[in-house]
């Protein structure tokens, strides 16, 4: 009996830390950065690549969208084993600014952006930054994701108040069954949390 | 505590395994039916555009999950990599009560009568082990047609001049054409070829006891909210549970067939949903995983008088493993296509199913499912632009006019396509886990260019002012998918197959294996209307064999 509900502590214990640490990303979080996963720094790469490749115009572009609240979210959770490919790989793409313009990604006027990602999609990019992953290949991966957080269900973190399904024109909000009854009419307005 | 003796046990709850639990416990005999998955309701589904069975990037919705069930994949050149279950080279199907038909577009077709006779029309085919099937379409004639009524086909085939002869006519009508078929159909008419109705498993008038279809757009991949596509998940395997005869065991991970020291099969030894082991003893074990799970367990179920495995004596389980090479077309248009009435899928031809110039058999064209916004962005294709401004203006210009025609190519079976037993990696319970390697035909891809040219001249007859083919397919690593089939092969000489006519293994008198595993080839089609003939088929004369606890032979 002794042996069980010393187990049964040490379980308790696991359990509680486990929760806590799904509960609060604790085992993802950092310091001083509003991001699960992301540094501001990476955060602000990110953002400036997601609006080179869907750009603001009369719709909103990828970062106004939440891409990179998208990614960072899933970086620490289905795209886990992805995290040392992003930390690398934006930091590798900031290295290439870098070295051919003296700033950093972000800081680029838009053309130099724009043609910076096609060296990246190329190939066409000094060696040094690209030693561990290929620049093609971390090109189509986050082209990949941006397009999923633009595109995808909001429930995901992306795709903020389903702007690129009205550019598209689909009727929103486009779940039916569970919320194709109209819900009932409240007597007050719901009590905020 | 032993579990109490039962007639069958059946291993895997989906189109093949349903029907048998259905038309044993009808017949009085007392069943178990293992799934490794759980029973979903239909709502339980998220209508989630990347996390659904057909664009997993975030995960499968209706498993397996991706931590517990690794396989690996290896390509033509040796090349492995251990795939979890959302990994396009895992060839998911998926892992839930009904498995792949709760969630499936629900195209139901009848292979055509050269299907099961493509050796004999087309002679034999350099490095395919081609062949007959021991069966005829007629003899799955009435099994098609019963499987039609009881799960429940919408339709009409009647336009195809190319189809098998049928006795009964499809039990429910099609659905109102939408925009897309209007378009193809007359494009088609003038071209000479012979559109009509896709048969469905998906009810578009209330039938057996539930409603019809709303037409929404999460279809393939999603399952039904309003219950209208008609799997085994709410047709066979409630009434199955309904006899009292039929115990639903979920979330049963099964390790082996267990034998006795005459060679016979004695049962199936599982974990249960508490990861406990468990030894199910029955008079018969019937096996319906789907194509490569059902080869695993076979390979798993070694012992002194199996030493590679059940039914593998001549080396065939596993072998052939195939599924469909998809290719087609997607035609842009000036005018507007959309119109976002589901499914999508709904009108097709049969023309280029046999018969064509150079190459062997061929497959169905048809228009396919709706296209969620990022299924559309992520498909790209030769002069589409994949990003920037011009991405975002082909995006609003092109979403709501586009039609896209794809179909299925008849796979030639390759003998080193194949579904083996890894040597060191095991799953969650320790298992052994399936590895999959081997090549494709040239056959197939010469097939996928002629049906993409059809598909691109029917979309452009249609008035597509662009159309982007799809690009040649790659020989490179073995086929599967959802469309899964062949590592059992059914024949009559049991040197070359696994299976008898009637889908028992040759040389033990009671283990079957009733999926697409059994299919010799697989048909220019999606496969699972055929699958759910050979489960009535296979039922219907093993029932006839049955005398109390014992096949005769």
């Amino acid at each position: 009996m002794q042996s069980g509900r010393l187990n049964r502590r040490a379980f308790l214990q696991a359990a509680i830390a486990a929760a806590a640490a799904a509960g609060t990303g604790i085992a993802c979080s950092r310091n001083r950065t509003p991001w699960w996963f992301f540094t501001l720094d990476e955060a602000r790469t990110l953002a400036a690549i997601a609006d080179q490749i869907i750009p603001p115009d009369q719709d909103a572009g990828a970062s106004w969208a939440g891409v990179v609240n998208y990614i960072d979210r899933q970086l620490c959770g289905p795209f886990q084993i992805l995290q040392k490919t992003y930390r690398e790989g934006l930091a590798a793409i900031d290295q290439t600014s870098r070295s051919l313009h003296g700033k950093l990604f972000a800081d680029l006027d838009p053309p130099q952006q724009v043609a910076l990602l096609h060296a990246v999609e190329q190939g066409f990019v000094p060696a040094a930054p690209w030693q561990q992953k290929s620049s093609a290949e971390f090109f189509r991966l986050i082209l990949d994701h941006i397009m999923q957080g633009y595109y995808g269900d909001p429930r995901h973190g992306g795709n903020r108040e389903g702007v690129s399904w009205k550019m598209l024109g689909i009727p929103y909000p486009p779940i039916r069954g569970r919320v194709r009854f109209n819900p009932p009419k409240l007597e007050s307005p719901p009590r905020s949390r | 505590m032993a579990l109490k003796h039962v007639n069958a046990i059946i291993v895997g709850a989906g189109a093949g395994g349903g029907i048998v639990a259905n038309e044993l416990s009808q017949a009085g005999l007392s069943v178990v039916l293992l799934e490794r998955g759980k029973w979903y309701t239909p709502f339980d589904d998220r209508k989630d555009d990347l996390r659904n069975q057909r664009t997993c990037v975030l995960g499968n919705s209706f498993g397996p999950d991706e931590e517990r069930n690794p396989r690996v994949y290896a390509d033509s050149r040796g090349r492995e990599q251990v795939v979890q279950s959302n990994h396009w080279a895992y060839s998911n199907n998926a892992a839930c009560v009904g498995g792949g038909t709760l969630s499936y577009g629900a195209m139901a077709w009848r292979f055509m009568e050269k299907d099961f006779r493509l050796r004999s029309t087309y002679g034999t085919v350099e490095g395919s082990t081609l062949e007959d099937w021991p069966i005829t379409y007629s003899d799955l004639e009435p099994y098609y047609e019963k499987a039609e009524w009881e799960i429940g086909v919408s339709g009409d085939d009647s336009n195809n001049i190319f189809r098998a002869p049928r006795q009964r006519p499809l039990p429910m009508p099609p659905l109102p054409h939408p925009r897309e078929h209007q378009i193809l159909k007359p494009a088609a008419e003038r071209l000479g070829l012979h559109p009509f109705d896709i048969p469905m498993l998906r009810n578009t008038v209330p039938y057996n006891g539930r409603g019809a279809c709303m037409r929404c757009r999460w279809c393939v991949g999603f399952a039904c909210e309003v219950n209208a596509k008609c799997g085994t998940q709410n047709t066979v395997i409630p009434k199955a549970i309904s006899t009292g005869n039929c115990d639903l065991r979920t979330e049963c991970i099964a390790r082996e067939i267990l034998t006795d020291e005459r060679g016979r099969a004695r049962g199936v030894a599982y974990f249960d949903s508490n990861n406990r082991l468990q030894q199910q003893t029955a008079d018969l074990v019937i096996i319906s995983c789907a194509a490569v799970e059902s080869a695993r367990l076979l390979l798993n179920s070694s012992s002194r008088l199996f030493p590679d495995g059940l039914g593998n004596r001549h080396d065939w389980v596993g072998r052939n493993l195939q599924g469909h090479a998809y290719t087609g077309a997607v035609g842009l248009f000036e005018q507007e296509t959309y119109d976002d009435l589901g499914p999508g899928a709904s009108i097709a031809i049969c023309d280029f199913n046999h018969n064509n110039p150079g190459f062997v058999a061929g497959g169905l064209l048809a228009n396919e499912f709706i296209r969620l916004p990022y299924q559309f962005a992520s498909r790209g294709g030769q002069g589409v632009p994949r990003w920037g401004a011009a991405h975002k203006d082909f995006m609003r210009q092109y979403y709501r006019r586009s039609i896209s025609v794809m179909g299925p190519m008849q796979e030639m079976p390759v003998f080193d396509s194949r579904v083996q037993l890894d040597p060191k990696v095991k799953d969650y319970w320790g298992i052994p886990v399936a590895r999959l390697s081997g090549h494709r035909h040239q056959n197939d891809l010469l097939g996928t260019n002629f049906m993409a040219a059809k598909a691109e001249a029917w979309l452009r007859e249609a008035g597509a002012t662009t159309v982007l083919r799809s690009g040649p397919i790659s020989l490179d690593g073995p086929s599967g998918g959802q469309h899964q089939a062949g590592p059992c092969r059914m024949g009559n000489d049991p040197q070359t197959s696994v299976v008898d006519k009637y889908c028992r293994i040759h040389d033990i008198d009671n283990v079957y294996v009733i999926d697409g595993s059994v299919h010799v080839n697989n048909g220019g089609f999606n496969p699972v209307l055929t699958i759910m003939a050979i489960a009535y088929y296979a039922s219907a004369n093993l029932l006839k064999t049955w005398k109390g606890t014992h096949v005769v032979s």
